[in-house]
């Protein structure tokens, strides 16, 4: 999933200035897994943000940020708010803070910094093993990526700086090679060490990403699709009685 | 032609050290050091934003060492530049009289003084080698023919006392494959571990000319070899060394880490465990030519 951390509060604040009526939106999938911007996360920022004398004008948790069409209806279903919205906060990745502006002319702002495609080791514990290269090559590695894992990326072995199986560059983090000849040696493959990779073809990733394998849908697939996945959150229309102004 | 070259064809024990270019335009100190060193030494290593620490350019002060009668080893690391940038630099060493060049990873810019540099390693060393060996035959990266080829004595470096080894020696070989001519390594101090390292190392170059200098980094005080086994990995100073390096005044200090520098390198060399030796003493140049002499390489002939 995508893991990104909230932003501090003072800066948020300093985004906001100038707008007084705020809609925050948050998402079910990574930022609630995340707990950056699922409905507590949400609710709590409101608190603060009435605690600071904005208005907010609506909240809402979509079942996808990034789901485009199904962000649009959503914000269908608060066509009054919306209206009334000077900036939308969004406290899911920096995708789904974009997903908004074909569905609003109003200010968008991100309350979270996005960080990388993470593996969750355990609650709020996450690790980057993929970054997203556009050639996958781990076949070729024991199942251990060095183009994400190593942190200078080489394909062909270590550094001179890794220090008793740690990464020079991180002391908390395992040598991404030592991981690799570890296992390896545990397959009895160590003669896959001996072959020479090639630089990773970045032509590959080129970026911005897109892609587009739309097949052509039947009538049937189409109606299925319209099922939308719009949820309020509970307690948001709520009076702010706990961290209003005071 | 490479002299150097020459020399480690020829089978001579070769003698390289290095200068570093300065934070800034004022040359002076480096090329003093360039002069101090050009005469007593195969080939002077001129470093790349060392430990990623910016500073003025290498090929630069490469080809300053060549104006001035030198030979140098251009140092260049796939840290700041994509495969463009480097064949680019390539091509402008051959241009400017440079023929020998050492292939780098080169430090993360984490551990330097641009933290929040993006690191390319768009390469990683064993292509670099390959790149070389390619425009040497006057083919680009992509096979494109070139209008002239480079002429480049190809070398790279191996870390003896990389924990674990076996992954490093692999790395090693790959290089070795790639093309790489000579070896230069990581600071050794303990030569009982460098020569079974060594071993290892005879080994796979087997029916190779592969020269392996080892690299000698002379010590100033007991403070900076206590330091570098805390701190720097891949080097580790054995604790009579340490102990040895105690003395009562800086200057005792500094004549004990020559000696033990010149100790070392005639062990290497009468013993035979390798085919040269690499001498670092940053911003100490000075120091080198007298090293050479307690060692009994006052005259590389
Ligand atoms: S090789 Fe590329 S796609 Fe495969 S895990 Fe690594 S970064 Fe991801
Ligand atoms: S220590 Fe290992 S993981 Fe870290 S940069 Fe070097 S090779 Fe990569």
């Amino acid at each position: 999933m995508i893991i990104a951390k909230q932003k501090d509060f003072a800066d948020i604040l300093r985004m906001l200035e100038g707008s007084r009526r705020v809609f925050i939106v948050g998402c079910g999938e990574c930022a609630t897994a995340t707990e950056t911007g699922g409905a507590p996360q949400v609710l709590d920022m409101k608190r603060r943000l009435e605690a600071e004398g904005k208005e907010v004008v609506g909240t809402d948790v979509a079942h996808s940020v990034c789901q485009e069409l199904d962000l649009k209806r959503l914000l269908r279903l608060h066509k009054e708010a919306v209206e009334r919205t000077d900036v939308f906060l969004v406290l899911s990745c920096g995708a789904g803070a974009q997903s908004l502006r074909d569905a609003t002319t109003a200010r968008i702002v991100a309350g979270t910094d996005s960080l990388f495609l993470g593996n969750s080791l355990r609650r709020l514990d996450y690790e980057e093993k993929c970054s997203l290269c556009g050639e996958c090559v781990i076949d070729r590695f024991g199942g251990v990526c060095p183009v994400a894992r190593c942190s200078k990326g080489l394909l062909n072995g270590p550094c001179g700086g890794t220090d008793h199986g740690m990464c020079e560059v991180n002391p908390n983090k395992p040598c991404a090679w030592t991981m690799v000849y570890e296992r390896l040696k545990q397959q009895g493959r160590l003669d896959d060490l001996k072959v020479i990779h090639p630089p990773k073809r970045w032509d590959q990733a080129r970026r911005p990403g897109r892609a587009q394998w739309r097949p052509e849908r039947s009538e049937e697939s189409r109606r299925v699709h319209t099922r939308t996945s719009a949820c309020t959150l509970p307690g948001a229309d709520e009076g702010s009685d706990e961290g209003s102004g005071s | 032609m490479s002299s150097f070259r020459e020399a480690c064809r020829a089978g001579s024990f070769v003698v390289t050290s290095e200068v570093g270019p300065p934070k800034g335009t004022d040359v002076r100190g480096v090329l003093g050091d360039i002069d101090r060193l050009k005469r007593h030494v195969h080939a002077i290593n001129v470093t790349d934003n060392q430990s990623a620490v910016m500073r003025m350019g290498s090929l630069a002060v490469s080809h300053e060492v060549v104006a001035r009668g030198g030979e140098p080893v251009f140092q260049l690391s796939c840290r700041d530049r994509n495969r463009l940038a480097l064949q680019n630099d390539l091509l402008s060493a051959h241009l400017l009289g440079v023929r020998n060049v050492l292939c780098l990873t080169g430090d993360h810019p984490w551990v330097g003084d641009h933290k929040e540099a993006k690191p390319v390693y768009d390469f990683d060393s064993v292509h670099l080698i390959q790149c070389v060996r390619k425009l040497n035959s006057g083919v680009d990266w992509v096979g494109n023919a070139l209008q002239g080829a480079t002429d480049l004595f190809v070398g790279a470096v191996v870390a003896p006392d990389a924990d674990p080894l076996e992954p490093q020696l692999y790395k090693f070989a790959k290089k070795v494959e790639a093309g790489a001519e000579f070896f230069q390594t990581q600071a050794v101090y303990d030569l009982e571990a460098f020569a079974r390292f060594m071993r290892r190392v005879r080994e796979l170059l087997a029916g190779t000319k592969v020269r392996v200098l080892a690299g000698l980094l002379v010590l100033s005080s007991a403070g900076m070899a206590r330091y570098m086994n805390r701190a720097v990995p891949g080097i580790y100073v054995p604790d009579e060394l340490v102990d040895e390096m105690v003395c009562e005044t800086k200057e005792d200090a500094v004549e004990t880490g020559m000696r033990i520098c010149a100790r070392h390198i005639r062990r290497l060399r009468e013993e035979g465990l390798c085919d040269g030796v690499h001498i670092m003493a940053p911003g100490k140049a000075a120091l080198v030519p007298r090293i050479l002499e307690m060692a009994g390489l006052g005259d590389l002939g």
